[in-house]
Order: C-alpha cells, then structure tokens, then sequence
C-alpha cells in the first residue's frame, strides 16, 4: 500500500503530546478526537474547545483594485463590508455551481482575507490567480500562519484574558489585528460549530505558545471529530459533502450571502437569479430522527416508497441525542412537519422535517 | 494491557464467556477504543438463533456503525437491555456492564474455532483492521 505524505500543522507537536488520534484529511494529518467527541462537543456548548483549523486556507488579496476584482469573483458584494468585517460568501462558476463557501475579511481598505476550504485551497488559488487582474496581488499565506478555532460560551472572556486586549468588544463577524508577544494575531468573531467564539490566525512561530496558553486556561482541545458535530447541529454545510460544484446557493437557502441588490455582475449571477425568480428544484433541509438508528452520508430517503432523496450529511446529535441529518429535496417535500423515511441499511428510520437549525444558543 | 484470559476472542473483535452452556458476549477494550463514543447498539430479541461469525447486530459510534458477530452459534437467552438507555456502558465497562447477549450454545466444538485472550492480544499487536 503506498501511503501519501500528509502535512502536518505547525501545531503537530501539541497534538502528538495530547495524545490525539489522528485523521487523514484533505491532504492533512488532523487530530480526528482527543478525549472524545462527545466530551469535546458538550465543552464547545458549555464552556470552551479549540480546534488546529490550519489546514484551511488562507489567501491575501490586496490591491487598489482589490475591491473591485473581488466583487466579480465573489457572490456577497464585498463592497457593503466596511474594514474590521467579515461576511459568508461563495464562489461560484457562471453557472451558479459553488466551487467553495468561503469567509472573505475586509481588513482595510484595499485588503482582504480569504479563508477557503482545505478541499478547495489549490483549486480556488488557481481560479483567482487566472482572474485577477495585473494589480492585484494574491498572496497566500496559509503555510506561513496558524489559524485556531476557539469556540464555545466563554470563548471570548478567555481569549480576552490570554492576549490582554477586549475582543468581546468584537461585533459578530468583526475582525481585527491585535498585537501579541511582539507579533500580530488577526482575530475574528466568528466560527463552525453554532456556537460564539472566534477564529485566530497568528505567525506560525507563535503558534504552539497560542495553543499552550490556551490550555493552560481550560480551553478543551476538540478534533475534526466534533467539529463535524457541532457544524452539524448548526445546520452549516460542509464542501464535499453537503455542498459540490453541481449544488447552488438557492438550494441551500443560503441566499444571504449572495448579493443581487448592488446589480453587479458577478461570476454566477446571471444563473442564481434565474434560479431565485422560479423555484429550485429542490431544497436542503433538516431532518431529525423518531427513532433509533444513525443516519449517515449516503443513505435514502424515502417518501411513499420511493427514494427522494440522499443524506448528505448526518450522524448523532449528542445535544439532542438522537441521530440528525440534511438532505435535498423535492420543495413540496422540504417542509417543516413532513413526516419520510430514512433508509439506514435496510431499516426504516421515521424523520421528521425540522426548522433549521437543529440548535441555537439560549442566550 | 492485555484481555482477560477468561474468555475467548474472535478477530471482529467479540469476546465470549462460557458458563455451562450459555456464552456472554460483548466487544473488546480494543474494538470501543477504536469506535469512540457508542451512541446506540441494535441487539436482537431473545429467542432470536445466531450463527458463528455472522451478524448479529450492529453497533453505532458517533463517527462509524459496525456489525457484531456471534462468536458461536446458538439461540439468544437474554440481552443486555440496560445498553437500549445507556450504550455509553459499552466504552466505560466492555468486559462488565457492557455485555451485549448471552447465547445458548449449539454446539461445543466451534469453541475451537476461538482465539485465546494471548492469541488475541498478538493479533491485534499485529495491526489488526478494526
């Protein structure tokens, strides 16, 4: 058996000493759990977890025209970000098929940062290295830097503490550079798992006394395990799985990063606002088992008998505990109450349609 | 640390118990690590016959399902029902609590086709695929 070489994070070493069990993906050598997933999804609920998200991507477009390029190459208009945002966004072909969901950062003016998925990181660079004009300088900087998740209710208040400056003064979305032991972290109010808390980015060299000073302070170290779980209990997509090139925004319902309003022709408008203006042919929704049994990426839906649908996402929900999952579906059958039929390998499994998503904060 | 010598193994990583004639089955300290946290384990009823080395449940883990193999064949006498509420039994106490079914044995002999707990522990050493 040949076996690829993986890359590894600047922060292999913590792992290693953490004991984590370790998880091939996109390329990286990722801790899949430490402890538990379990344990270190119910942290992220009710206290604080970080997870290594150096893997993902991250790009620099910088440039007076910067601006400009991006908002053709981008589906929210980056124009309406004022400096210190960030906002959800795709990109996408002319055809409205989503080559990534990405977070674009506006960090000054004529700066921004990208943050791509791992999946996606080389296809994406080389779709806006062809694209963006002479001026503008794409930078990436992902081997360079260290990007830690720090998430969960007192998230915040801790990192507040660890890098001496008030980030809970951060709006949701917002970012900003803080300087840290003689460097400079970017932070950002934002995340996958639902939950408040934010997204650091800091000079790889820095990157292992980040992590200490973390867990040092109770931050629970959680793996791709239960980032998957908690994304999934938040409803939030995951390329590859949930979202593909053959998949647009208007059948994920998640317009709100498209922007139509500023009229600007970005690559994929045409075809999405064909798309908004009649009815997609199906829509992505939440499904919760009434039942015992998993269901998994893959397994049918059925209503009346016939297939409808595959799960493209799902597994256990260790906040609801029972198995939770999101599909495409027909729209008449993507409404909340309607009762199908999950396939679990040859076992009907009774789910119901549910309000998106699965969980939200109480506060 | 090495499994419990009071019992025999299969490579699927099932352990089986013998008292007289009825076998408590359950899964290997090896086989819950390597699932991680156990959500939900399908048993069948009692009365329900099973065959040696084919399934006879299903076990659930956040990340991965697996099938359960029936170390021996023989009728179901009871199962293990306090697993329906609390799976999480399974990782905490897979050679107690966390027992699955016990098995009225068929047939003596297939006791030979077992590995012993040393068999057991050089097989996985080896690398076994869980």
């Amino acid at each position: 058996m040949s076996q690829k070489q993986l890359l590894c994070t600047p922060l292999y070493e913590e792992h290693l000493r953490l004991g984590a069990r370790w998880f091939p993906f996109a390329g990286w050598e990722m801790p899949l759990q430490y402890e538990g997933i379990i344990k270190e999804h119910q942290a992220v609920r009710t206290r604080v977890g970080m997870f290594d998200v150096s893997h993902m991507g991250r790009l620099m477009v910088e440039g007076g025209q910067a601006e400009e390029a991006l908002r053709r190459l981008v589906t929210y208009n980056v124009r309406a970000l004022p400096p210190g945002r960030g906002h959800y966004s795709f990109i996408c072909r002319e055809d409205g098929g989503i080559l990534d969901d990405i977070y674009v950062y506006r960090l000054d003016h004529g700066r921004f940062l990208l943050v791509v998925n791992a999946v996606n990181a080389k296809k994406i660079r080389t779709w806006l290295e062809e694209r963006l004009p002479k001026d503008v300088q794409l930078q990436d900087v992902q081997m360079e830097t260290v990007m830690v998740a720090v998430q969960g209710p007192t998230a915040v208040p801790l990192c507040t503490r660890i890098i001496h400056s008030d980030l809970g003064h951060l709006p949701k979305r917002g970012c900003k550079f803080v300087p840290w032991q003689g460097t400079s972290l970017f932070a950002s109010r934002t995340g996958y798992t639902g939950e408040d808390g934010l997204e650091l980015v800091l000079p790889s060299a820095q990157g292992p006394r980040l992590w200490r000073a973390l867990l040092e302070n109770g931050a629970v170290p959680c793996g791709l395990g239960a980032r998957d779980t908690l994304r999934l209990e938040a409803a939030l997509p995951l390329y590859g799985q949930d979202i593909s090139e053959d998949v647009n925004p208007v059948e994920l319902g998640l317009t709100f990063a498209v922007s139509l309003d500023d009229g600007f022709p970005f690559i994929g408008r045409e075809a999405i606002a064909k798309v908004m203006v009649s009815e997609p042919s199906r829509l992505w929704a939440c499904l919760q088992a009434e039942g015992r049994g998993i269901m998994r990426p893959g397994y049918p839906v059925l209503h009346e008998g016939r297939e409808v649908g595959k799960i493209t996402s799902g597994g256990y929900s260790p906040t609801l505990k029972t198995s939770i999952g999101m599909a495409f579906l027909p729209p008449s059958l993507a409404q909340e109450g309607m009762r199908l039929i999950v396939d679990v390998r040859g076992e009907p499994l009774p789910v119901q349609v549910v309000r998106r998503p699965f969980y939200r904060p109480s506060r | 640390m090495p499994s419990p010598a009071d019992r025999l193994y299969t490579k699927e990583h099932e352990w089986v118990q013998m008292e007289d004639t009825v076998g408590t089955v359950g899964i290997t300290d090896y086989a819950q690590d390597q699932l991680g946290d156990i959500v939900y384990v399908k048993l069948p009823p009692v009365g329900q016959q099973v065959r040696q080395m084919e399934p006879f449940g299903e076990i659930e883990s956040v990340k991965a399902v697996a099938d359960l193999y029936a170390p021996v064949s023989g009728e179901v006498v009871e199962v293990n029902g306090e697993l329906e509420e609390r799976p999480e039994l399974v990782n905490q106490d897979p050679y107690g609590r966390g027992w699955m079914i016990r098995i009225r044995l068929a047939d003596r002999a297939e006791l030979a086709n077992l590995l012993t707990a040393q068999q057991y522990d050089d097989y996985i050493a080896q690398g076994a695929d869980a």
